[in-house]
């Protein structure tokens, strides 16, 4: 088993950085190792660095291209975006920004298509856009992917990437984690099969919530996942905390994960998933 | 010694001011109840100006007030034979959350909520109301026994948050609040939810996943605390009373963005001066949502409960 590097990343802070760790340019550095690569050479292996194994963020775009057969994935509520519900002063710039940065309207992408032929619902998470932090577009795109899911009889798949917080919305986007909450829960009372990746950085609400809800959760090597900050335990426990500490590999370790499954092997295993949970256990 | 606030203070000594020429008069010949009544009649002019115009920082402080009521003392106001059980039956017994059933108006109920220390001993085995995942699971242990012998449920809501330490971190913090936002969602029984100090971000939902959800007017509901959101805002903790009132944390405010359903009147000065009328206010609350909530059935129940989550959030579709 190969030594990721630990990214040492605090949780829960959406600051103005809201870049991926994937630097720009016609070659790339490796996060893990500080190889240099030819950005191509990266993507054909989508971006885990093919000496250390180090899984750089994907955006949502590339996400699904990992995932999907081609031409197969059908985008949900595209149009839904952040308004500025407690008029927090610069907020509606910030969100401007990050549209025009990533194409997107929201921190996440939601929809449906077919992996290895079969059809399922999906939200993937984008760390590029607010950090990926959690606001009331996001929980709203989320809650209605699962509705959409529970409505056409599909499972739900989500790759979680998050700060935390959306900060200038305020008690609002703590009420998302409920929002979602609730209906996950109907669509798991309907039988509903979910499934969690959680990739680089799954922290604060969004982890206190859908990530950790999956029937099966599972995380991407090396992501940074927890509830609380670092540097906020570090200051209240007065100690220092382990190199390995929230990372999937630590959660795995104390029961937290089903399983910390690499990039090049995520496609296979959710195949698997979604054909064992096809049918009610015909036994015949 | 009682904690005196510092938007309290023209106040008390006001108080101060009234006493001192009460004593003087008792030792000698002076009759000065003519100073005494004016001054009387300004402080009361004085008390309904500063506690009319609360700021947000102000209700902060008064939220977190040392005397504030905590959940313990709620139950023993509004509800009789209460008996706690404790542990969560997988790791130990988090005293940062009670619970247990009593009797309300002759009806069993089960009751749940953080509890903060009264001093600082108490404080230490309470961890100051922070709890851990076992609390979290001790809670909705108590929640499915309430589902099976159909008791409704409430909650007392009174944390700075959930507990920043490793060990949480370890014993799946997030997955225990995550699990309890899920399985409230679809607990066959009313659930009230009512925040009675701080309810501090997700260790506070993790008890708040109510049909009806009322605040206590002097507490806040927050995804984080004024302090952390200066630092992270503006990198400045000494902005907290600037973020109290940016992040819209007070009872009004939550009332304006559709979360909460009732805003619960406290005692001039606030729920400390008078344990027993903030009671009785909570009490008319209570009984009204129980009996509304009660005269649905399942089905409408949780689909009422949806309704309402479903609702919350301020979004654009262009
Ligand atoms: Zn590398």
């Amino acid at each position: 088993m190969l030594k990721f590097g630990k990214k040492k990343k605090y949780a829960s802070i959406p600051s103005e950085q809201s870049k991926l760790d994937v630097p720009e340019g016609l070659m790339m550095k490796c996060n893990g190792c500080h190889k240099i690569y030819y950005r191509k050479e990266m993507k054909k292996n989508i971006y885990v660095c093919p000496n250390c194994g180090y899984h750089h963020q994907l955006n949502a775009r590339e996400r699904i291209e990992s995932l999907f057969d081609e031409g197969t994935f059908k985008e949900w509520d595209e149009q839904l975006t952040s308004s500025n519900p407690l008029e927090f002063p610069g907020y509606e710039e910030k969100i401007d920004k990050d549209r025009k940065k990533t194409g997107l309207n929201e921190g996440v992408v939601t929809g449906k298509g077919m992996i290895d032929g079969q059809e399922t619902a999906f939200s993937v998470m984008d760390a590029s856009f607010r950090m990926g932090s959690m606001g009331s577009a996001m929980g709203e795109k989320i809650a209605r992917a699962i509705v959409n899911a529970q409505n056409e009889s599909l499972p739900f798949i989500i790759f979680t990437a998050s700060g935390g917080a959306r900060m200038q919305e305020g008690v609002l986007s703590l009420m998302q984690m409920t929002k979602t909450s609730v209906a996950i829960k109907r669509f798991s009372e309907a039988g509903g099969l979910m499934i969690s990746i959680m990739t680089h950085p799954t922290t604060g609400g969004v982890s206190a919530s859908f990530a950790s809800l999956g029937d099966y959760n599972f995380a991407e090597p090396g992501a940074l996942i927890g509830f609380a900050g670092q540097r906020i335990i570090e200051q209240t426990i007065r100690e220092k905390l382990p190199d390995d500490f929230q990372t999937a590999e630590f959660l795995l370790k104390h029961g937290q994960l089903d399983q910390v499954v690499n990039r090049h092997d995520l496609k296979q295993l959710l195949t698997t998933l979604l054909e064992m949970h096809k049918k009610g256990g015909e036994h015949a | 010694m009682k904690q005196v606030l510092e938007f309290e203070k023209p106040i008390v000594n006001l108080k101060e001011k009234i006493a001192e020429l009460k004593s003087f008069t008792k030792d000698s010949e002076i009759d000065l109840s003519e100073e005494i009544n004016t001054l009387e009649k300004r402080l009361e002019s004085l008390e309904d100006d500063i506690y009319s115009n609360l700021k947000p920082w102000d209700r902060v402080q008064m939220a977190r007030h040392q005397q504030r009521p905590t959940t313990l003392d709620y139950i023993q106001e509004l509800f009789t034979d209460f008996i706690e059980f404790h542990g969560d039956r997988f790791y130990g017994d988090d005293e940062a959350i009670v619970s247990g059933i009593a009797y309300y108006k002759g009806n069993p109920i089960t009751v749940i909520g953080h509890q903060r220390g009264k001093d600082t001993k108490e404080n230490i085995r309470r961890n100051f109301g922070m709890p851990h995942p076992e609390g979290y699971r001790k809670a909705l242990r108590h929640m499915r026994q309430a589902e099976k012998f159909n008791r409704p449920i409430v909650c007392f809501i009174d944390t700075k948050g959930a507990y920043p330490g490793k060990a949480a971190e370890e014993r799946g913090q997030s997955e225990a609040i995550a699990r309890n936002l899920m399985e409230m969602a679809g607990l066959t029984v009313p659930i009230v939810c009512i925040v009675i100090g701080e309810g501090g971000s997700g260790g506070a939902l993790a008890l708040g996943v109510g049909d009806h959800i009322h605040m206590l007017e002097n507490s806040t509901y927050s995804v984080i605390s004024p302090e952390g959101a200066a630092a992270l805002l503006w990198k400045d903790s000494n902005l907290a009373q600037k973020a109290a009132e940016t992040m819209k944390i007070t009872s009004y405010d939550l009332k304006e963005l559709g979360i909460i359903d009732s805003i619960i009147s406290e005692p001039k000065g606030g729920a400390h001066q008078n344990v027993k009328e903030q009671a009785e206010n909570m009490d008319k609350v209570l009984q009204k949502s129980l009996t509304a909530l009660s005269a649905y059935s399942t089905d409408e129940l949780l689909e009422k409960r949806w309704e309402k989550y479903k609702q919350i959030g301020d979004y654009k579709e262009n």
